[in-house]
């Protein structure tokens, strides 16, 4: 691609030493993307403006917050009641991370549905993965912070859960720790990885985009480009698209900022920290009560913690278990079906995982939990083998215009192929 | 032998060979010791680590009764058990529990239970402190957070938990008064 031609003089003085706007210009306006994109595609780009909100709500609330077991939960409040407008950026960033996990998991459901994770967009998925497990760190010892029973108690419980480790579990408890038990050594190592993740989710955001544009975006038909008629320039086609869901987002978003800041969280994280006493109904936050279900499904703790790893382990070599050449749903009748008995599985084990551990809660969690392992495992292999997929358009073109349409100016379909 | 100009012997290896291996060995060992400075930083610092005991004074406890103190900013459970309590720890055949240990060798004095008060699957404190809480269905302690229910000697008796609740070091220094740790 040759460098555009830039009317702006300084422009092109910059250009010529530091090509970020030959750059942005290829990202913006060369570089193609399949014109058919539903709105599940804006999601990712919401994923990325919640970090962005994420990181700069969370450098301002550093600026009052004090990591400390006997200022943590006063600092909190005071940031909430005395500092000007510290109600608002604490409740941004409180619900900012629900809305966070809201969105990275209709992405990911998004890929499930549409085949985005198989050849060529293996390592894009793989690297979504690893986003989505730092999310998940980042977010639990952000939870920590605020030093209230359920930040004390969660992290007791989750730190616990390397004490399955045989041998050497105990000895990384206390590492993890600094001390005996949950305490001040754990606040303050907490606060300081809960600064630094954010960075590195930046930096793997930014691998996963490269990926991303290295093959492009997949699309709901899960076919190639067949050429120039079948892709659009990102800019400002998905621009204008992306603002709009970003609208609609922010609406429902400012709905639970500004009239119901609590209610995505626990009434009980509002009580100080008393390593002395449990509450007596542990739940860790919504976005993580399924993988809390898979957990107590186990009677054996070893073994539940292991699936508990496991039900997300298993997503990194999902492009290895589903073997289908067919990457949308659309042509996929079987898998179609699946899909959303995944969905609602998900549901159900979240549903569990937010009630006691008793009764026929533990046999629907259990049932839930097999059936969520199964479909990795034993479905998608089966349903690649003996699935008859339904006939593929021969382009995105195809279904609208009608017929294989050679592009205008007549230059051979598929000249555009990228490698 | 014979050495040339770059040092190479017979068998093709240079001196320069044996500089790089050396010199890239003493990077390697120098890396992993910085590394390892930065992962014990992470352990308990000296003065989490002195151990502080606690002193406890039985004397106010009554039958039936339970207090908690603190040892190692870990809640640490005394229990005066009843005749009964007692009666129903040792009578409980060794092959009917998960992690089989008689209740003589759990207690100094069969009146006194001490344990660590920490459930032993995922940290929660159990219930059965208190004369309201609920005790689980052994009659001794019953943790909330994932039903691990636990009898009148704190052994394990149902639900997820591996282990007994620990018996942490005490020895009593005189019939009213033991010190943990």
């Amino acid at each position: 691609m040759a460098a555009p031609k830039f009317d702006n003089p300084i422009v092109r003085w910059i250009d010529y030493r530091l090509p970020v706007f030959t750059f942005m210009h290829h990202e913006m306006h060369e570089y193609p993307t399949p014109k058919n994109l539903n709105y599940w595609w804006n999601f990712g780009s919401l994923a990325g403006f919640m970090l962005i909100v994420l990181i700069v709500t969370g450098i301002v609330l550093a600026m009052n917050y004090t990591p400390h077991v006997d200022h943590a939960f006063d600092s909190v409040e005071r940031i909430r009641r005395d500092v000007p407008f510290g109600w608002l950026v604490q409740f941004i960033h409180m619900n900012g991370a629900s809305f966070f996990f809201i969105v990275v998991y209709i992405h990911v459901f998004r890929g499930l549905y549409y085949g985005s994770y198989k050849s060529p967009r293996e390592i894009l998925w793989i690297l979504g993965v690893v986003i989505m497990l730092l999310m998940m760190a980042t977010a639990f010892m952000g939870y920590v912070l605020p030093w209230g029973q359920m930040s004390f108690w969660g992290a007791t419980v989750i730190t616990n859960l390397f004490s399955a480790i045989p041998l050497v579990g105990e000895h990384i408890v206390s590492w993890l720790w600094g001390g005996f038990a949950v305490d001040n050594p754990t606040l303050n190592r907490f606060y300081s990885l809960h600064y630094l993740l954010p960075f590195v989710i930046v930096g793997v955001v930014v691998l996963h985009v490269v990926a991303l544009h290295t093959h492009g975006s997949n699309n709901p038909l899960g076919i190639e480009l067949r050429g120039k008629q079948d892709s659009i320039p990102f800019h400002p086609y998905y621009t204008v698209k992306d603002f709009f869901g970003l609208g609609l987002f922010l609406t429902i978003f400012c709905l639970f900022v500004f009239f119901a800041p609590d209610y995505l969280g626990h009434p009980d994280n509002y009580v100080p920290a008393n390593p002395l006493v449990t509450p007596p109904h542990i739940v860790p936050e919504w976005y993580f009560l399924p993988f809390y279900a898979i957990l107590r499904a186990i009677p054996d703790k070893l073994l539940g913690v292991v699936a508990m790893f496991a039900a997300i382990a298993v997503l990194f070599i999902l492009p290895w278990l589903d073997r289908s050449p067919v990457r949308s749903a659309r042509f996929r009748p079987i898998y179609k079906q699946v899909f959303w008995l995944l969905v609602i599985d998900c549901l159900v084990l979240g549903y569990i995982g937010a009630k006691p551990a008793e009764g026929w809660y533990i046999h629907i969690g259990r049932l839930a939990t097999v059936y969520y392992f199964a479909h990795f495992l034993v479905i998608l292999p089966l349903l690649s083998v003996f699935e008859r997929p339904r006939p593929l358009p021969l382009s995105i073109g195809e279904p609208v215009l009608g017929g294989g349409s050679p592009p205008p100016g007549g230059a051979g379909g598929g000249a555009m192929e990228r490698a | 032998m014979a050495a040339t100009a770059d040092g190479a012997g017979g068998d093709g290896v240079t001196r320069r060979d044996f500089l790089e291996y050396a010199a890239g060995g003493m990077g390697a060992v120098g890396a992993a010791a910085a590394t390892w400075a930065l992962i014990d930083n992470m352990n308990p610092a000296a003065d989490t680590l002195a151990l502080s005991t606690t002193e406890v004074d039985l004397e106010p406890i009554e039958p039936g009764q339970s207090i908690t103190v603190v040892w190692q900013k870990k809640p640490v459970f005394v229990r005066r058990r009843t005749e009964a309590e007692i009666a129903q720890a040792e009578e409980t055949p060794l092959d009917s529990l998960p992690d089989p240990m008689a209740d003589a060798d759990r207690v100094q004095k069969a009146e006194w239970l001490i344990l660590v008060g920490i459930c032993t699957h995922l940290g929660c404190i159990p219930l059965g402190q208190k004369g309201t809480d609920e005790k689980g269905e052994y009659g001794g302690w019953f943790c909330p957070c994932h039903g691990s229910h636990y009898d009148t000697s704190g052994r394990i008796r149902k639900g997820p938990a591996p282990e007994n609740l620990a018996v942490p070091p005490y020895r009593f220094l005189d019939d009213t008064r033991i010190l943990i740790g």
